[in-house]
């Protein structure tokens, strides 16, 4: 049950999406999420959608996995939408009470919903194309300027790396205890938030005694390899710019350019 | 009377995701109460799904398990009340220890099963004795043991609920030679003692071939075969072809017998080998 969690779950597949270089990804996507906010009109709006569309089927990730992760949000979209609906200004086609629904109130919530989904798509689809360690080799390197405020970027990314590294061990360790202590007729299920908490205790303890353990084993494994942090370190697998993040690159701009043309040229709706 | 009862049991993991993998495919057996099985299976093979599902552990996805004659899941609410009649002891048992001390560990079974403090006390003292840790052991720390007493401290917890059918996954890996026998005996002991059914998972065919009445082998999520030790370990070459090996005596009185020496098939222990030899030395007069 604890293995279902589909959160930055990497799927490993061979599309054009997964080979382009991490660090292109990374500042595409925030190039993306600004442009999901910029688009004022249906026109703009359409684009943005079309293309993220045409992304998350480049990425031959199953759509199944991109409903999984919209499932997570979706209250946070009905309470989002639901407000805005009822925040427009001007005339109002329906009223009930101080409930006021306004024309421009469901444009407003029609944005709002698509854009929530489309950051929530563009964003798993990042995560499912790219292995948590080209994720974090990537934010090292796009942190490097970082250097100059005496920030240690290395220290941050293996931190990063590790942290991500041992969350699927934790959660298989997590999972395995706690059905040895349900074997042991341990109830984890009912009884109230007090019992609940308490019982979670003869899975906790062991928990945190095997990541020590294998905190104080791993240290010990980079010292034997005189890991000694960032400086003078260098890479088995540098990044490279290829001829398609070239053309990721020059595709997202002319995106971008005609998402800005519509915004100039078509009233904006909102 | 058969004690457990599996009928066309399947299993699949990660269903509906790229992942998918089945790890226990239309598995059925019957086992007889007082029955020691030993269980070996390539990596991966779906023993460890299997014996889950034994004690509920993992809700099978088609397929029945019964004990007594009783489907465990007809309750689902009742299930816990299965995990102290098939007691089950994982791998690595000891990195479950969580308690101050090992006497509070060992009872951590016994009080979830809703026993009185003196019936606690009498079992924790009584499994501890089992699995041969000394008195003054309980009052420590189970962080504070060895390793080999820290399996024998989970191992303890488990029997302290009294199960009818105890479920060893791998009880002696990482164990020392010594550790590893001391603890099978031990085992053995107790099965001798409680005369109840022992599931045990190993990857050493010398330990499967001494203790089991019989032996189950799995392969890619299904039962290939199911008999006593002797006719599973004459199967060498279908073994083999299953990534799995046969106890080293056995395979070299195999190929002697290969070479022409007249020996019986399935000899699982030193000591039947050198009687066996003795025999055929004896009878062409060399001795």
């Amino acid at each position: 049950m604890i293995r279902d969690v589909t959160l930055g779950q990497f799927i490993p597949s061979n599309s054009i999406i997964h080979k382009a270089d991490p660090r292109v990804k990374i500042v595409l996507l925030i190039s993306f999420i600004v442009l999901i906010f910029c688009a004022f009109n249906f026109m703009s709006l359409a684009l943005v959608t079309a293309m993220i569309l045409g992304i998350i089927i480049l990425s031959d990730v199953p759509v199944k996995m991109y409903f999984k992760s919209l499932k997570v949000i979706i209250v946070i979209i009905l309470i989002t939408s639901m407000l805005n609906m009822f925040y427009g200004t001007g005339e109002p086609i329906w009223q009930f009470g101080f409930l006021k629904l306004t024309l421009s109130g469901i444009y407003r919530a029609v944005f709002v919903t698509v854009r929530i989904i489309l950051l929530i798509l563009i964003s798993s689809c990042l995560t499912f194309t790219t292995s948590p360690t080209d994720l974090t080799d990537a934010i090292e390197r796009l942190m490097k300027p970082l250097k100059v405020f005496h920030i240690k970027v290395h220290e941050i990314a293996m931190m990063m790396t590790i942290a991500l590294r041992f969350v699927p061990t934790l959660l298989e360790e997590t999972d395995k205890i706690m059905s040895a202590q349900k074997a042991r007729g341990a109830d984890m299920e009912s009884g109230g938030l007090i019992k609940k908490v308490k019982s979670m205790t003869p899975v906790l303890i062991p928990l945190f005694v095997s990541a020590f353990r294998r905190a104080y084993d791993l240290a010990m494994a980079m010292e034997c390899r005189c890991y000694q942090g960032g400086d003078g370190r260098t890479r088995m697998k540098t990044l490279h710019i290829h001829r398609l993040d070239i053309f990721c690159i020059v595709f997202t701009a002319l995106v971008i350019t005609g998402v800005v043309l519509c915004d100039i040229f078509i009233v904006p709706i909102i | 009377m058969s004690i457990i009862e599996v009928k066309n049991l399947c299993y699949t993991y990660g269903k509906g995701t790229p992942f998918e993998k089945t790890a226990v495919n239309d598995l059925s057996l019957s086992v007889d109460e007082g029955e020691v099985i030993g269980l070996i299976g390539h990596t991966g093979s779906g023993k460890s799904t299997l014996v889950q599902m034994l004690n509920g552990l993992i809700r099978p996805d088609s397929g029945q398990v019964l004990l007594n004659g009783c489907d465990i899941w007809s309750n689902p609410k009742e299930i816990r009340k299965i995990r102290f009649k098939v007691g089950m002891v994982f791998q690595y048992p000891e990195y479950q220890l969580f308690d101050e001390t090992v006497y509070k560990d060992i009872s951590f079974g016994p009080k979830n099963k809703g026993l009185s403090e003196n019936e606690i006390d009498e079992v924790v003292r009584k499994s501890a004795k089992f699995v041969g840790l000394s008195d003054n052991l309980l009052q420590q720390s189970p962080f504070d043991l060895s390793g080999g007493e820290k399996r024998r401290a989970a191992i303890a917890g488990v029997i302290a609920m009294d199960p009818d059918v105890l479920v060893l996954d791998e009880p002696t890996a990482g164990l020392d030679p010594l550790g590893r026998d001391v603890l099978l005996s031990q085992i053995m002991q107790y099965h001798k003692e409680r005369k109840n059914t022992i599931f045990i998972v190993s990857h050493s065919m010398e330990d499967i071939a001494q203790i089991a009445d019989r032996v189950m082998v799995m392969n890619k999520g299904r039962l290939e075969m199911i008999d006593t030790p002797k006719k599973v370990f004459s199967q060498i070459d279908r073994l083999e072809s299953m990534g799995l090996r046969v106890p080293q005596i056995t395979k070299i009185m195999l190929s002697l017998k290969k070479r022409g020496f007249e020996f019986s098939d399935g000899i699982l222990s030193v000591e039947q080998a050198f009687s066996e030899i003795v025999d055929l030395l004896k009878k062409e007069g060399k001795i």
